[in-house]
């Protein structure tokens, strides 16, 4: 398995020679030095903990600093730990966009907009009730949240207005359109979570 | 949003001639019949263009057979292979939805001549010192 952390820039249309228009999202993937790397035996579980995004030492405090200074990687934005299997890795190596090569399929992690308190037809997709028909107030009620004297409450879990969005949501099966290693960058087919500028994390697929 | 559209740059077609809405071109458009490939042209005028980046797309109308037709095109699609101005067309709309409601002489649209920038100034030159004279003293006597 791949993965790789990168910044969602934002959405275009591209074009296939056979004049099929694609919908794709942009994102300036890596690069990911290794900062650190956990092991079965010292922590239990295989992983790398990597960087991404530049960042002044000055803003760093100094626990951090230390773990920047024994790796010898450049101070970066985040870090977060990733699961790579395709190949050992030390500390101080870097990954780059050009681990995902075109035609692949990836899957995207991300934390998706958050709407604040939504209501059930946009949060559930309800469908509301009728504009018409003497209705008032109705249109975009929730209607019943039950039934009556049995069982005289509310369900668990019952679908209600409430808070949406700013949750981890992961897009399955994208399809990586283009990589240009150049600039950092990697097109996939489709929409992926969170606001343009969002963190989000890159990883091969496990579905066929 | 800059940065998508120095990343669409890298797919924009520059094969393209300039054209402008109210201009008559003729589009190159590739079709499939099954697995053999051919083109068909299409001629008429420009009556929109909308979308930027690789998105863009025009509308090219055209009467045939007194039956109007539309089509949209996407600039960047390979599917349209070649595009040639034809005339250039003098219209002060970007949008020339009114044609719709027209027929005949009036769904005409008036060419528009381009001179050189060279031609363009003498006119100019020949053209302000009368304007000037004549119309300052109007000015001022409706003042008074």
């Amino acid at each position: 398995m791949k993965e790789i952390l990168g910044k969602k820039l934002g959405m275009t249309r591209i074009f296939k020679e056979t004049g099929e228009a694609v919908p794709v999202t942009v994102i300036e993937a890596g690069p990911c030095p290794i900062v650190a790397r956990k092991t079965v035996d010292k922590h239990g579980y295989d992983a790398y903990q990597v960087g991404f995004g530049a960042r002044r030492k000055s803003r760093l405090t100094k626990p951090l600093v230390g773990q920047f200074v024994t790796s010898g990687v450049e101070p970066t934005q985040y870090l977060r730990e990733v699961r790579y299997t395709d190949s050992e890795l030390e500390v101080g190596a870097v990954l780059k966009v050009d681990v995902f090569k075109v035609g692949e399929r990836v899957d995207v992690t991300g934390v998706s907009r958050g709407l604040g308190f939504a209501g059930t037809i946009k949060r559930h997709h309800f469908s509301g009730g009728n504009k018409t028909h003497g209705q008032s107030d109705r249109l975009r009620a929730p209607g019943s949240i039950g039934q009556s004297s049995y069982p005289s409450r509310v369900f668990k879990g019952m679908k209600m207005s409430g808070r949406m969005g700013n949750e981890k949501v992961t897009t399955l099966n994208l399809e990586v359109v283009d990589v240009i290693e150049k600039e950092n960058l990697i097109l996939l087919k489709g929409p992926v979570p969170g606001f343009r500028g969002g963190l989000v994390k890159i990883r091969s697929t496990n579905r066929g | 949003m800059k940065r998508i559209a120095q990343i669409e740059k890298k797919y924009i077609r520059d094969d393209h001639p300039e054209f402008r809405t109210g201009d008559t071109i003729r589009v190159h458009v590739k079709i499939k019949e099954g697995d053999k490939e051919r083109v068909q042209v299409f001629q008429g005028d420009v009556i929109s263009r909308r979308g930027g980046g690789t998105a863009e797309t025009f509308t090219v109308r055209k009467v045939s057979a007194g039956i109007a037709v539309e089509r949209v095109f996407p600039l960047q699609s390979p599917n349209v292979a070649r595009i040639e101005r034809i005339r250039a067309g003098q219209v002060r709309r970007k949008k020339l939805y009114y044609l719709r409601g027209l027929t005949g002489k009036s769904a005409r649209i008036k060419e528009q001549i381009i001179e050189s920038s060279k031609a363009k100034k003498a006119k100019a030159k020949a053209a302000k010192p009368p304007e000037v004279t004549p119309e300052s003293p109007a000015e001022n006597a409706s003042a008074e």
